[in-house]
């Protein structure tokens, strides 16, 4: 159904839903990667506003966000749907996916970067919003159900980004006890073969952010100051 | 029956317009309660209890929060008139990406020009524009980002609108003379019966937004 082409960089947890959505649904694509401290001319001609990876060129036209983009690739490929038919189920989906990235991604960042003095509140913060998370995933096997779909995607590689941030500015966020429901759901996804191809490992995060010297820009960071 | 369908909304709130605009296109029928945002009530705690925020909308007892994901609902669940989003795939997308500009963008640098002074307000009277002309070359020569009809990008940004007399008095500028494509189209929009009843009054919405300065702003 066309050619596809998926600009990204393969530290990103917006990129591997793409990758894992096209995945999925068994769609063939050219993986165009990314050096996002240079942009390519080619990142600038198909994403002029933001600029920002992920995009997906389908026939030549680019379709960015990677929220965006997961609803077409659903509707564009048919197999293996992955946002619920029924509206009400679908709007919940859509409104925890804003969630995670409005508020669990940003509050652990904001977690990782506080100075000593405001460490604790914004910790509290972070974790209040992955309690939610845990609590919608209680009981469940994926947030999708019996097979992953829209919203196991989206929350996907945070597990992983988590442990590098927790690293990255001396916290901690996350652990089994308090959040019994989602170390069981991470366990489980990772281990799914394609999901396991092409997820941010904590480990390759550190070593990113070390080398490129970005871990110093970092307020509040352990590894920077560890330095 | 309007009891099926309730709105939790605030007049102000330009997310809120947002899901006016989308019912009264639809022609949906339904039971507008207001909430006072300083004295929230059990019923808005109840529908959403993850952001306590309005828009939520109130369908046969169940909540849909967040104003374009509502509209979106709306959209789906009343596709017999008036489609607000594209059927087609590619064109869909480019509407949710523009409408997700617009949440991400304009609110955040309209703030900046409605409540704050000094060099911040100056950054984000620049940044206001700079959308604002962003969003001037993406309309083009249409007559709405919809193309030849008002569609959900116009009625993710026309909202705004409705501030602009705020922003204006509050910011000392003039949207007009910067965009007058963004001003042309706005007016445009409001010639729509579902838009025009849906928008407060923009010298209503500027006192409440002086009000509301005063409170971030002691000058």
């Amino acid at each position: 159904m066309g050619e596809v082409k998926v600009i990204g960089a393969s530290l990103s947890s917006f990129c591997c839903r793409i990758e894992w959505a096209l995945k999925l649904k068994g769609v063939e694509y050219e993986y165009i990667k990314e050096d996002l401290r240079n942009k390519s001319p080619i990142l600038l001609q198909y994403n002029p506003v933001h600029k920002k990876i992920p995009v997906l060129v389908h026939n030549g036209k680019p379709v960015a966000e990677s929220l965006v983009i997961l609803e077409y690739i659903d509707e564009t490929w048919q197999e293996n749907p992955l946002l619920p038919k029924d509206p009400l189920e679908k709007s919940t989906a859509r409104f925890w996916a804003r969630f995670v990235d409005e508020k669990c991604i940003v509050s652990a960042w904001d977690a990782c970067r506080a100075e000593e003095h405001e460490k604790e509140r914004a910790v509290e913060s972070a974790q209040e919003s992955l309690g939610m998370i845990d609590k919608l995933i209680e009981g469940k096997k994926f947030f999708g159900g019996e097979t992953i779909g829209f919203l196991d995607l989206v929350v996907g590689s945070l597990p992983n980004w988590l442990k590098f941030l927790e690293e990255l500015g001396g916290i901690k966020l996350v652990d089994a006890e308090k959040f019994p429901s989602f170390h069981e759901w991470s366990k489980k996804f990772v281990e799914i073969p394609i999901i396991k191809e092409k997820i941010p490992m904590p480990d390759d995060l550190i070593n990113y952010f070390t080398t490129s010297g970005l871990a110093k820009t970092i307020r509040g960071s352990a590894l920077a100051n560890n330095k | 029956m309007a009891k099926e369908v309730v709105l939790l909304d605030f007049w102000p709130s330009m997310f809120g317009m947002r899901v006016r605009i989308a019912l009264a296109e639809k022609g949906i029928k339904y039971e507008y309660k207001e909430e006072d945002l300083k004295n929230k009530s059990p019923l808005l705690l109840e529908m959403n209890p993850i952001n306590k925020q309005i828009p939520v909308l109130i369908h046969n007892g169940k909540p849909v929060c967040e104003s374009l994901i509502i509209v979106q609902y709306i959209d789906e669940v009343w596709n017999d008139k008036s489609p607000l989003l594209p059927s087609d795939p590619y064109q869909r997308a480019q509407a949710r990406f523009w409408a997700d500009f617009v949440d991400k963008k304009v609110y955040g640098a309209s703030r900046k020009v409605g409540s704050t002074t000094g060099e911040e307000q100056e950054a984000g009277k620049k940044e206001f524009f700079e959308i604002l002309k962003t969003l001037e070359v993406e309309l083009g020569d249409k007559p709405y980002f919809g193309g030849e009809t008002f569609g959900y990008v116009d009625l993710s940004f026309i909202t705004f609108y409705s501030w602009f007399h705020a922003y204006e008095v509050l910011g000392n500028i003039n949207i007009g003379a910067e965009c007058p494509k963004i001003i042309a189209w706005a007016k445009r929009c409001l010639q729509k019966e579902s838009v025009a009843k849906s928008l407060p009054d923009q010298k209503k919405v500027y006192e409440f937004a002086a009000q509301m300065r005063k409170r971030f702003v002691s000058e």
